[in-house]
């Protein structure tokens, strides 16, 4: 297909592709076009969203009261203790403070919080004006960080200062910080941490239950239900397994820099991959004790005894159906290309906010040809795309749901507000009935994309009541 | 004597906790989408305009398009005027936008853009280079996030909205009403009443298509739906405007334009919610359209006093805490009052400093001291008064769901955001018709709490 019938914007044209049309990759990590609606946050975004597990944190915000509120209670990030990460904190930054400096309510806020809620550690995050007004945020945390005797850690997240990239930086330097300063007793050679998993619907338990099974030692889960204790001691973990690349791998590159600690890059979306990824980690530890590998083995049969059946069944209904992916991170598209193709389903969309020239490359090798794939897209390329190709399926997150709702198909949250396990091996049973429960409702044989109408004022269905069909 | 704080000049918090309104461009953004043709459009970072399309979208359900500047680095040093400029020529080619609904954010005022000057040199720019779709109606408003809530964004756009296009134009008999941040269903609902009387309408900000449309074939580059520039025009050639909200700064009303500039007769009346409110609002269709209320009208009324009169009993004695915005809560609390629940606690994120005196209005002659009222507050002061630990239920929006759930104390939710239940945007609050449904509402909450709370569990209640 022709890229032009959707790149509605000339300057975007660089930022789309079809597989197999000899163009290598596309240019991405660009600044959002103004004007564009486009579905990408800031780096404020960023940081808040890799940090914001955290739970026996305080998260404060530092700024208008905007950042504060649209971000309280976002994701469903679950904690098996303290929930301080699901309150929103904000120095509700005011006219007065915009003029004459806000480090005064910074440093009042934080010790009124700090003594309310004793939290473990703090992270202050800087937004866009206290960015501008020039609060030293970072000598107010060192000030009351002495004082309290718990880490107190300015989040550089200014939101106009690059794109959520930025942000994932601004957070792996903030858990840098963190790193390394804690006790490492009692950590075995049979060690891991957990990075890149957010524990959304309690994935992080799923997962870390196969490495605790697997004979492993699970040292820090960053940040997924996170600790902060946990990561202070992280460092002493023998391996860093790193899922959601984009977010934590600038972490994990300085962990391997300063306290030695190797990493791999592992996705627990889809059956090959949940199953590779502990095959993985278990090479990684063969030396030290065979029976990891054993017990891997034992774990992912045990699993696909039960599930291969099921996904057969699923596959049955679904064959044939396509499906468009449009997601935050690159990573999570590999895997659902491989997860579709399990259903029988075709992809012919593959989006995201945030990949890297080398993610599309990697992308466009594992999709059939004639794949759209598309950089940053915004809804006008996504609703001229869903209108001139038959899709059954939108995975994306809650700003791509109205857009696939209102034209009259399916939609699967695949994002941070999801309630619902889609990793580990119960995630793909999950994915696969979600993906069912929206592709075969009745509804879509009422919508006027299948009758031929306008609106769905404007017509009577093409239905009867009773009719065979 | 009014028993009356404000909650930030109260020790000891300095910080805010779980806030109970949002920043001041989101409801810039609101009114703007009721408006035919418009892209709201946010001068600044580019997480302002996602962030509040998601919080819009989770609410109303529909597709929200908010275009941003995507202010930078770079930007924010040199100034945005080109980036600005880019951005409005790119809505008005690729989305076919006719008006562009212009906010500032927090970063663009602190970095001093200076929104005359940045339309001025668009003007300058599109008088030489026009635009071939045509060049966009650009309506401005400053949005300082730091001063004010989302509420002083909405009316503040809507008020721009009224400097911007009104012109002398001959009397035409029609209304005007300044809804204010009401339910697609309650403008619909409003605009039902309106042609009642045999008045033409024009609602301004009329977003109740665009945040409650249809299924479509389609995605059109346009959501369709919402009030035409031409009737705005014609706004100061109305029979009298009607503006909803008494908690309204002087600056911020739509209404004051018309008054003093137009001389158009106006009249300002708190959101029409419960029986008076609502009968008040009817007294001045009454009064402009110079007609009885029809008969199948009168009959709502008497339909809710006689659903009222079966409520009582259930809710005597029954105490309630009220949060949300400020006329929508002035609403609540005169509802309440009418129909025996006392209000013990009202809370508001907004600080216009009209909300104790208009707490004291709707519920003077009925209760012997007005309820605490609690200004610029957020939930964790709410948790912190002694009343959010006694009351028989909360009625607000579904922010205050978490200190419901921890108190056991059910939440009766309504006006925006409701982020946990369907069907907000077609909730209808206003006029007599809505006091019915949140009669319904109120008294079901209490009466499925008091049927799972017993050990007996009656089947007749």
């Amino acid at each position: 297909m022709d890229t032009d019938s959707i790149s509605v914007f000339a300057e975007r044209k660089g930022q789309i592709l079809v597989a197999g049309s000899g163009q290598e990759t596309i240019s991405c990590d660009k600044q959002s076009l103004s004007g564009a609606v486009s579905q990408r946050a800031c780096v404020f975004c960023g940081a808040r969203v890799v940090l914001y597990p955290i739970a026996d944190a305080l998260h404060l915000v530092h700024g208008p009261i905007g950042c504060a509120a649209y971000t309280w209670d976002i994701r469903g990030a679950l904690s098996s203790g303290p929930e301080l990460h699901r309150m929103s904190f904000s120095t509700d930054m005011r006219e007065r403070e915009v003029i004459f400096g806000a480090e005064k309510k910074l440093e009042q806020s934080l010790r009124e919080l700090i003594e309310k809620y004793q939290p473990k550690g703090a992270f202050v995050y800087s937004t866009c004006v206290a960015g501008v007004i020039g609060d030293d945020i970072e000598a107010v945390c060192k000030r009351v960080e002495k004082d309290v005797g718990i880490p107190v850690i300015a989040v550089q997240s200014e939101g106009f200062k690059g794109n959520k990239r930025a942000g994932y930086s601004a957070a792996c330097k903030a858990i840098d910080r963190l790193v390394g300063t804690g006790d490492t007793t009692g950590i075995g050679p049979l060690s891991i941490n957990i990075l890149g998993d957010f524990n959304l619907a309690g994935e992080i338990w799923l997962i870390r239950q196969y490495y605790e099974k697997m004979g492993l030692q699970v040292v820090a889960n960053i940040t997924g239900d996170g600790r902060i204790d946990d990561i202070r001691k992280s460092h002493g973990a023998k391996l860093n397994v790193v899922q959601c690349s984009g977010a934590t791998m600038e972490l994990a590159k300085y962990m391997k820099e300063k306290h030695d600690v190797p990493f791999l890059r592992v996705s627990y979306f889809g059956i090959e991959d949940m199953a590779e990824s502990l095959y993985a980690v278990a090479r990684h530890f063969q030396d030290v004790d065979w029976q990891v590998m054993e017990r891997a083995r034992k774990i992912v049969a045990d699993e696909l005894l039960t599930l291969v059946p099921e996904m057969k069944a699923l596959k049955k209904r679904l064959q044939g159906k396509t499906a468009a992916i449009y997601v935050g991170g690159a990573f999570k598209a590999f895997s659902l290309i491989k997860a579709f193709r399990h259903l029988g389903m075709k992809v012919t969309l593959v989006g995201s906010q945030t990949g890297t020239e080398e993610d599309y490359r990697e992308i466009q090798q594992v999709c059939d040809p004639g794949t759209v794939i598309v950089d940053d897209a915004n809804p006008l390329e996504l609703g001229a795309f869903l209108r001139d190709n038959d899709v059954d399926i939108l995975v994306g997150g809650v700003k791509e749901r109205p857009i696939a709702y209102k034209l009259g198909l399916g939609f699967c949250d695949h994002n941070h507000e999801r309630k619902l396990a889609l990793e580990g091996f119960l995630g793909m049973r999950n994915f696969a009935k979600e993906v069912a429960a929206t592709v075969e409702s009745p509804i879509w044989r009422l919508v006027p994309r299948r009758i031929g109408r306008t609106t769905a004022g404007t017509a009577h269905s093409t239905e009867v009541v009773g009719k065979e069909s | 004597m009014i028993k009356t704080m404000d909650a930030k000049k109260r020790e000891p918090w300095v910080s805010t906790a779980n806030p109970c309104h949002q920043c001041r461009p989101l409801g810039a953004m609101v009114a703007f989408q009721g408006v035919e043709g418009c892209v709201p459009f946010l001068h600044g970072s580019q997480g302002c305009a996602t962030y509040m399309r998601r919080y819009l979208i989770s609410h109303f359900r529909e597709p929200v398009d908010i275009a941003s500047s995507s202010v930078s680095e770079k930007e924010a040093v040199l100034g945005g005027g080109p980036s600005l400029r880019k951005g409005l020529r790119n809505v008005t080619e690729k989305y076919g936008a006719k008006v562009v609904g212009l906010a500032t954010t927090c970063l663009t005022e602190t970095t001093g853009e200076d929104l005359g000057m940045l339309v001025h040199e668009w003007d300058k720019e599109v008088l030489e280079h026009p635009l071939e779709a045509g060049n966009p109606e650009i309506v401005k408003v400053a949005c300082p996030s730091y001063d004010g809530t989302h509420m002083d964004g909405f009316h503040g756009a809507t008020r721009a909205l009224v400097e911007h296009f009104a012109e002398a134009t001959a009397p035409h008999g029609g209304m005007t009403l300044f809804p204010n941040f009401v339910s697609p269903a309650d403008l619909r609902h409003l605009r039902e009443m309106i042609t009642a009387f045999g008045m033409g309408a024009t609602l301004v900000p009329d977003y109740s298509e665009r945040l409650d449309g249809p299924a479509l074939a389609e995605m059109p580059t346009m959501a369709e739906g919402g009030t035409a520039m031409e009737a705005m025009r014609a706004l100061p050639g109305s029979r009298m405007a009607v503006e909803f909200g008494r908690t309204i700064p002087e600056k911020l009303s739509a209404n004051a334009v018309l008054k003093d500039k137009w001389n158009v007769p106006v009249r300002t009346l708190g959101l029409p919610i419960g029986i008076r409110e609502s009968d008040a609002f009817f007294a001045v269709l009454e009064e402009a359209s110079g007609r009885e209320t029809p008969a199948e009208w009168q009959l709502e009324r008497g339909r809710l006093i006689d659903a009222c009169v079966d409520a009582h009993k259930y809710l005597a004695g029954r105490t309630a805490v009220v949060f949300g915005d400020e006329d929508m809560v002035v609403g609540l609390v005169a509802f309440l009052t009418e129909i025996g629940v006392k209000t013990t606690l009202v809370a508001s994120g907004g600080k216009s400093g009209r909300l104790a005196s208009e707490i004291e209005r709707v519920t003077r002659s009925f209760l012997e001291e007005p309820p605490r009222v609690l200004s610029d507050a957020d939930f964790r002061d709410v948790e912190d008064c002694v009343e959010s630990q006694q009351a028989d239920f909360f009625i607000g929006h579904a922010k205050g769901y978490k200190i419901s759930r921890r108190r056991d104390v059910p939440l009766v939710r309504v006006g925006f955001p409701l982020h946990d239940r369907f069907g907000g945007q077609r909730m209808l609050h206003v006029g007599w018709r809505g006091a019915l449904n949140l009669l319904d509402t109120i008294v079901n909450a209490i009466l499925e709490k008091r049927q799972d709370d017993s050990p007996v569990g009656y089947s007749y209640l």
